[in-house]
């Protein structure tokens, strides 16, 4: 079946087997390896992108539920060079360690402050719950998604 | 895990998805927010060979005032629920009870439509529905009828849904002023209950509790219900909670441990319902 999707701004048609999962399309038809593929059973949220501006994982959609959608995925998230300011509190407070749950962790969280822009940290807490850290980092990613919120500056 | 071919069929309108249902009999199913029909055909627990697509059906998802109840679309997203204010307001227990559903991005997606009609025993919807009292209501090729909740769910992943029907509204009897409480015990963030508790303690002295995981299907706390209406405590109600349950044993917890958490879950939902 033929889809027509929006990623990160730019247009793609492709014909896709309905049982093409979208995160293995947006890996391996569109070529964006950015998005993870953790548990493979909708529980990790490495695979986490927007669709329409709100966190989904991507293991659990088919390509053909996105027809017509507009996706972004962590390649889509800084402004050329400059950072996206949830990519900038990572960085600045150290939320990653191997980085194979940060580009999830991140989606989630963007997601998050857009839906909770000024949480506490039980509700960050709660609000990346989709999202596993199998280093257990999850101490400096909340402090991120915190001072992201509150602005980025140190 | 990549699920088995299926033919996908996007349908256009109900009466579309109601229709292919029709000619392919349990060979189809219906796919709303996907996200209890993707993990089992991703295990291929279910291989159906043609998947009906009625996530774009937009006039289906909606959450209305009818006056003694609030109708909810099938189709409505579960995030759409959980931070409605006519939810809050009419029927605060399935907005609390949808808040523990998942994580935020299976709330975005998942569908109380999806999620009733999956029928599953461990689900925290369905015991908000039961200790609401609610009405759902299903479209097929003879029209649409209304089905009680008691009589809804039929057996382990089972509901009195026919193969060519579809759920379409849930609507839920106003519960204004009533005192609820939920109660989810699990070992993991956002994970299913391994026992959970919904009740509901309406001003007429009426008490509705239904439970999570402790039965083949999303059960009825009866006994609790007509103990609490005669007067009794919530301690002395919630005695009798795990009465006509027949829970499973696996990993997480033992028959006996799933009666225990049903009996003292049942109690603390029933306090913080007021009782």
């Amino acid at each position: 079946m033929e889809i027509s999707v929006t990623i990160n701004g730019t247009a793609h048609t492709h014909d896709v087997e309905p049982r093409t999962l979208l995160v293995h399309y947006i890996r391996d038809v569109v070529g964006l390896t950015g998005t993870n593929i953790g548990c493979d059973t909708s529980s990790c949220g490495a695979c986490t992108i927007h669709v329409n501006g709100e966190s989904v994982k991507s293991c659990t959609m088919f390509a053909v539920q996105a027809d017509g959608e507009d996706l972004l995925t962590i390649e889509g998230l800084a402004d050329g060079d400059t950072l996206h300011p949830m990519q900038e509190s990572f960085r600045q407070c150290h939320a990653l360690q191997c980085g194979y749950c940060t580009p999830g962790m991140v989606m989630a969280a963007v997601s998050f402050l857009d839906e909770n822009p000024d949480p506490t940290e039980r509700e960050v807490r709660l609000g990346l719950e989709g999202n596993l850290c199998r280093c257990t980092g999850y101490h400096n990613i909340v402090k991120a998604v915190l001072h992201c919120a509150a602005g980025g500056e140190q | 895990m990549i699920p088995a071919a299926f033919d996908y069929v996007r349908a256009g309108s109900a009466e579309e998805a109601i229709a292919t249902l029709a000619a392919h009999g349990d060979e189809a199913k219906l796919l709303a927010g996907g996200h209890s029909l993707i993990p089992l055909m991703r295990f291929r627990l279910a291989r159906p060979t043609v998947v009906v697509d009625i996530g774009r059906l937009e006039d289906l998802s909606y959450i209305r005032d009818g006056g003694d109840h609030v109708a909810i679309g099938a189709l409505t997203r579960h995030r759409a629920v959980e931070t409605s204010e006519l939810v809050a307001a009419r029927a605060g227990l399935l907005g609390e009870v949808t808040s523990h559903v998942g994580d935020p991005q299976v709330r975005h997606r998942g569908t109380i439509g999806g999620a009733v009609a999956h029928g599953d025993p461990a689900s925290d919807i369905p015991s908000a529905l039961i200790a609401l009292g609610a009405t759902l209501v299903a479209a097929g090729p003879q029209g649409t009828r209304e089905i009680a909740v008691d009589d809804f769910f039929s057996g382990f992943l089972e509901t009195d849904l026919g193969d060519d029907e579809m759920l379409t509204e849930v609507r839920v009897p106003a519960a204004d002023g009533a005192g609820w409480g939920f109660e989810k015990f699990n070992r993991r963030a956002q994970d299913w209950a391994i026992v959970g508790v919904s009740a509901v303690a309406r001003a007429g002295g009426e008490v509705g509790v239904g439970l999570v995981n402790m039965h083949s299907t999303p059960v009825r706390a009866a006994a609790v219900e007509s103990a609490a209406a005669s007067g009794a405590s919530a301690a002395e109600a919630a005695e009798l909670a795990a009465e006509g349950c027949e829970p499973t044993e696996d990993l997480n917890a033992t028959v006996e441990y799933r009666q225990h958490l049903a009996r003292v879950l049942t109690r603390r939902a029933l306090e913080a319902a007021g009782l």
